[in-house]
């Protein structure tokens, strides 16, 4: 176990030192970095002290230790809108994000693991083939355009719920919540329900795909012919093991859930780190970029990490791989 | 496997025997939704190219717009005495001719991005199969590594270093989709580059290239088939995404997701045709892919075969 946790960090750790330097070059050669780190409305003197400052004169290699130096300390630069630190800026807005992401999750869990057990055990029901046929439809549907008409409908038609923002927040472990209020939780239902739908499609495939497998094992066969109760077969003996493969998956598209949290924010003007990437995007606000750009990776590969060793423990096959 | 269109003998088209292609089309055509699906595909890709011929209005011909008529509901007749079936824009802009002209940009970063990642994605795929070792796994971590990390936020990026433009769409999209077309063509590469006809083949001694493009390279088209008709649709909503975000395709040349970024703010004033239409004709050009995408993974995976 010891072997793969190493063997798993050192790739990881390869994997973050490749990114900062695909991201250091994204900025630093295709851009001019003097217009990205310094202000535009510095003088000639100052640019040039700047440069030295900055050691931008140096060859391009010594450059990038610096940077990695910096980023390693926590330093990714200053936001030019802001004026504050860019690290400081995004992890002010993550909470925002995360709230929403695990929103969506749940949601995710929660509306699609019973329509797929439904659809898995029942395959050739009207119901399952209405729940597959949305499926489908939950993965073409433009996320953005959903979220627009989910607006439409339900804040300016019927105006049940709010259009656009977080609504009150409750500050605990100092960073502000939203899901703990009446008013924040209603500013969060449309959002996260948009950002979720993908999710739901891709839980109710999975779990129905993995009822479907395992109702065709020795093992459940076996439980049948014991006679135990069909509820005691699909909880314990079914259910229990398509978790498995449905946990993975929507644990590392987590990942990409805070990724795409970048739509529904816009859509919604959720503040979180979305919106700010977009925003900071649209007025260049580089350092803005590269720092959410480095935080995604270092969050990626936890995730995947924690994926990883997590499956690794609950299914000793992983390992083993590893060693043969 | 090797039952695909790739294989039809087509002598043997002539005759009334079961062909492989024969099999493939009434295999997929079992399918009533699928075949609808490939209709409405193929009747939204002929409104495409013939936009300049069927438009109401030319959307792009600044002197045919007029800023009187802007935000007209749907149904109603415009100053120019043209019926705005689907309403007009904030600029005075028919919405049906700008979905028409929008289909065509959209289509055409979708499908041209597909080809051009398909392209790349399967040499290097075939590459990582054919050569294996160190460039197998060069190529493979490389794959790993970028689907990792999610489509919008590689896309978004490469589009914050290079700017606006169907150009740079079309290099972010094939950044983000490579991966998934090597991945394919290694894995089915793998698998048939063990088969006795390949190592035939090189009994016969026969060059290397011929080998890959003659023998390999038909042999792996089916899923990739598959997984280019699922990516299109992909890219198709992931360019209207970035559209929408404002950095994908400029304002001169208007994409189904910009015109329905154009009509987000109007929204709240309860004009909703200027997003609601547009996004409609995303949606149905979305799933009539993913439908056809869809039945032809059911009918071109060996393992489903009855």
């Amino acid at each position: 176990m010891t072997v793969f946790l190493l063997r798993r960090l050192i790739q990881a750790a390869a994997v973050v030192l490749a990114m900062s330097l695909l991201v250091f070059l994204g900025v630093y050669a295709i851009g001019d970095p003097v217009e990205i780190l310094i202000s535009p409305e510095a003088d000639q003197i100052e640019r040039e002290r700047a440069i030295q400052a900055l050691g931008l004169d140096l060859p391009l290699w010594q450059q990038y230790l610096v940077f990695l130096g910096n980023a390693l300390r926590g330093d990714l630069g200053r936001s030019f809108v802001f004026n504050e630190p860019a690290l400081q800026l995004i992890l002010q807005r993550m909470p925002a994000t995360l709230e929403l992401a695990v929103g969506a999750t749940v949601a995710a869990l929660i509306i699609g693991l019973p329509l797929g057990l439904y659809a898995g055990l029942r395959p050739n029901s009207t119901l399952s083939k209405g729940i597959m046929a949305g499926s489908i439809l939950g993965f073409s549907l433009p996320t953005f355009w959903v979220g627009l008409m989910l607006i439409m409908v339900f804040a300016v038609q019927l105006g049940w719920l709010p259009s656009t923002g977080r609504g009150e927040t409750v500050e605990v472990l100092g960073m502000r919540w939203s899901f703990l209020t009446a008013n924040g939780l209603a500013h969060m239902v449309m959002p996260a329900i948009n950002l979720s739908l993908f999710k739901i499609s891709l839980v109710i495939r999975l779990t129905r795909a993995g009822v479907r497998e395992t109702m065709l094992m020795d093992y459940v066969k076996f439980a049948r012919a014991k006679g135990l109760s069909p509820t005691r077969i699909t909880m314990v003996h079914v259910f229990k093991n398509i978790l498995i493969p449905v946990v993975t998956v929507v644990g590392l598209e987590f990942g990409g859930t805070i990724a795409f949290s970048v739509v529904t924010e816009s859509v919604f003007a959720w503040p979180g780190m979305g919106k700010l990437i977009i925003d900071s995007i649209n007025v260049l606000d580089r350092p803005v970029m590269v720092a959410y750009l480095m935080i995604i990776v270092l969050m990626f590969i936890t995730i995947n990490l924690i994926v990883d060793i997590t499956y690794s423990l609950l299914d000793p096959r992983v390992r083993l791989e590893g060693k043969a | 496997m090797s039952s695909t269109t790739a294989g039809a003998p087509p002598a043997a088209a002539a005759a009334r025997v079961e062909t492989p292609f024969r099999r493939f089309v009434s295999e997929f055509a079992e399918s009533r939704l699928a075949l609808l699906g490939l209709v409405v595909f193929a009747i939204i890709a002929l409104v495409a190219i013939l936009a300049p011929w069927i438009a109401p209005q030319n959307p792009y011909d600044l002197a045919q717009l007029d800023i009187m008529d802007g935000r007209l509901e749907p149904g109603s007749v415009g100053g120019s005495g043209i019926t705005h079936w689907l309403g007009t824009d904030d600029q005075g802009r028919d919405m049906l001719s700008g979905i028409i002209y929008g289909l065509r940009i959209s289509l055409t970063v979708g499908a041209g991005s597909a080809i051009l990642a398909c392209l790349v994605g399967a040499s290097l795929g075939m590459l990582a199969a054919y050569a294996g070792g160190r460039t197998d796994s060069l190529i493979m971590r490389l794959v790993d590594l970028q689907l990792s990390f999610p489509a919008i936020l590689a896309a978004l990026m490469i589009l914050a270093f290079l700017g606006k433009g169907i150009l740079n769409v079309v290099i972010a999209l094939v950044v983000v989709e490579w991966a998934y077309y090597a991945r394919t063509v290694r894995g089915t590469a793998l698998v048939e580059r063990r088969r006795e006809y390949i190592e035939a083949a090189q009994c016969l001694a026969l060059p290397t290239h011929r080998i890959i493009f003659r023998h390999l390279l038909p042999n792996c088209l089916p899923p990739l088939i598959v997984v280019g008709t699922m990516q299109i649709a992909r890219a198709i909503a992931l360019e209207a995404t970035l559209s929408f975000l404002g950095l994908g395709v400029p304002i001169t040349e208007p994409s189904l997701g910009l015109l329905i970024a154009n009509g987000y703010e109007y929204m709240l004033s309860g004009k909703y045709w200027i997003s609601f239409y547009p996004g409609i004709a995303l949606l149905v050009t979305i799933v009539s892919i993913n439908l056809v995408g869809d039945q032809l993974r059911d009918v071109l995976n060996p393992r489903l075969k009855k």
